[in-house]
């Protein structure tokens, strides 16, 4: 198995207090595919999703150990420049999170905090990323309104455009179709086909047959361990592991 | 009649109960405020000082105290504000939802908070007579903002805690500091709340007698400046309350009608203004 990796995990360790919630975990994340990571609940898998972009350090008790190298620079080392790492992933969690803000400034927070103030350009950067993901139409007569005030499905689009703004080079899912309907969650779906071409995905869902249709790669957790990875004919289809087949037919979940 | 449904309807009763008593308490006291205050209210209370004799019952008004009252309270209001808010964004972007530091500086306020606010006067006059000043609109501001300083930091503390975590994550994943996150996004997410612990801490300020009787002294010059004492509307009402004559003690509901209508104009306002950001907020 051959590819180029964007994340690579070394040995890594997470613990909240005594419980241990990743254990000595060693996964690849190949760049431009889409990553998924699957696993009962409770399993660590948004553990392992937060890492990457060290929003693990906000829960209480936290601590770790072991390398996770982006782009071969280790983001868990202590001086790590967080506010560069975090700019590099966009994060898409399980509930749609507007900010509390307008359409159109939910889009431009990012980008004017990294230093575009212009409006021309920031009208630029909201529009080019709303039609990214299949918004504007429904949003362009309305901008100035609150966010909170679009249905559930539109804000996580809003929230996909919003990570985007920041050019992210990583997108981060954590079962970001959860709280939508099939319609909503198909759209969000079939935007990750189309950004794959240009971002490396990673989807955090318990959802097996959302992981069928989006996954490139296929990483198995359980128990904070990882049982198995590889490319997602290879998990599907040909497991090597007991464990990997008994969550396939749905024996353990 | 079963247990369960008399244990509701009991509780019901209570809680009927309280409202009233709530209720009737807020209406009595408007009540005997206006029956009182209004026969002695006049243009004059308003527009003019105490003249000569003004607490015998002769010409004048309390423009001394409104304004005194006004600048002192809305200069401690101003000054506790900045103080409070530094201390909850460090409470709730900073620290970490189970700090025992947290709980020790959240422990500190609430018995600050509990503390008379003749103490805080008494406390006030001592630090100036430590830095050798005298009874002063300046000394009646620190005394004041010593007095609603928890009050606000403890309120505010109380509503940023209601800011859900997300909206943190969401800041901080898109490479913003915990300074950006807590202005740009808490700070609106809990613009309401944080105006409510504002008035409520004016309200508080503005309407204290203890603190400033010897911080701030009293004065019937209506102008005011920094090192000279200065009346407030409190003081006023305490004083002319204290005289035999009726008319005056009348005068003393006309104040504090005054008073009254000065805190419900400065919250209908403050409301009004901020109206706007208020839909933006996510539920």
């Amino acid at each position: 198995m051959s590819f180029k990796s964007h994340i690579a995990v070394k040995d890594l360790n997470v613990s909240y207090g005594k419980a241990q919630a990743l254990k000595n975990v060693n996964v690849e994340i190949p760049d431009k595919k889409i990553t998924v990571i699957i696993g009962p609940s409770g399993c660590g898998k948004t553990t392992l999703l937060k890492s990457f972009n060290r929003l693990i350090d906000l829960a209480d008790d936290v601590s770790f150990s072991g390398e996770i190298l982006v782009d071969g620079v280790n983001i868990l080392e202590p001086n790590a420049e967080l506010t560069a790492i975090r700019k590099k992933m966009g994060l898409l969690s399980q509930r749609p999170t507007p900010l509390p803000m307008s359409i159109y400034d939910n889009i431009a927070y990012g980008p004017r905090i990294h230093g575009t103030k212009k409006k021309k350009e920031l009208d630029k950067i909201v529009e080019f990323h709303l039609k990214e993901v299949g918004l504007w139409e429904e949003v362009e007569t309305r901008l100035d309104e609150p966010a909170s005030k679009l249905s559930v499905g539109q804000q996580q689009r809003l929230c996909l455009a919003r990570g985007l703004a920041v050019e992210p080079e990583i997108i981060l899912g954590d079962e970001p179709t959860s709280a939508l309907d099939p319609i909503s969650s198909k759209r969000i779906e079939e935007k990750f086909l189309v950004l794959k071409d240009k971002y490396t995905i990673v989807i955090v869902t318990h959802i097996l047959r959302q992981a069928r249709r989006l996954a490139d790669y296929v990483i198995f957790l359980y128990f904070g361990e990882v049982i198995e990875q590889g490319p997602a004919a290879q998990i599907f289809e040909n497991p090597t592991q007991e464990l990997t087949r008994e969550y396939m037919k749905g024996i353990i979940s | 009649m079963n247990r369960r449904r008399l244990e509701e309807f009991f509780f019901q009763g209570l809680m009927i109960f309280s409202t009233l008593v709530i209720f009737l308490s807020l209406v009595l006291i408007l009540l005997d405020i206006f029956i009182k205050g209004l026969p002695a209210m006049s243009l004059a209370m308003l527009t003019q000082g105490p003249h000569g004799g003004f607490y015998l019952g002769k010409e004048g008004g309390v423009l001394n105290a409104i304004v005194g009252s006004t600048v002192l309270a809305g200069s401690a209001t101003v000054i506790s504000f900045l103080l409070s808010l530094p201390v909850v964004l460090y409470l709730n972007v900073y620290l970490k939802k189970n700090s025992g530091f947290g709980s020790f500086v959240r422990f500190s306020l609430d018995v600050l908070w509990g503390i008379p606010s003749i103490v805080f006067g008494a406390f006030g006059f001592t630090l100036m007579l430590f830095f050798g000043l005298r009874a002063s609109l300046l000394g009646g501001i620190i005394a004041v903002s010593l007095l609603v300083f928890p009050i606000m930091s403890r309120a505010m503390d109380e509503v940023l805690k209601m800011v859900p975590r997300e909206l943190l994550e969401i800041s901080y994943s898109l490479g913003t500091t915990r300074l950006e996150a807590g202005l740009k996004v808490v700070l609106r997410q809990a613009l309401p709340g944080i105006l409510t612990a504002v008035l409520i801490a004016f309200g508080r300020g503005i309407g204290d007698a203890a603190s400033v009787i010897f911080t701030a002294g009293f004065s019937d010059r209506v102008s005011v400046s920094l090192f000279r004492p200065v009346a407030t509307l409190p003081l006023a009402i305490f004083y002319q309350l204290g005289t035999p004559f009726p008319e005056v003690q009348n005068r003393a509901y006309a104040s504090s009608l005054i008073l009254t209508m000065l805190i419900v104009a400065i919250s209908v306002v403050t409301r009004l203004i901020t109206r706007k950001y208020r839909s933006f907020i996510v539920k």
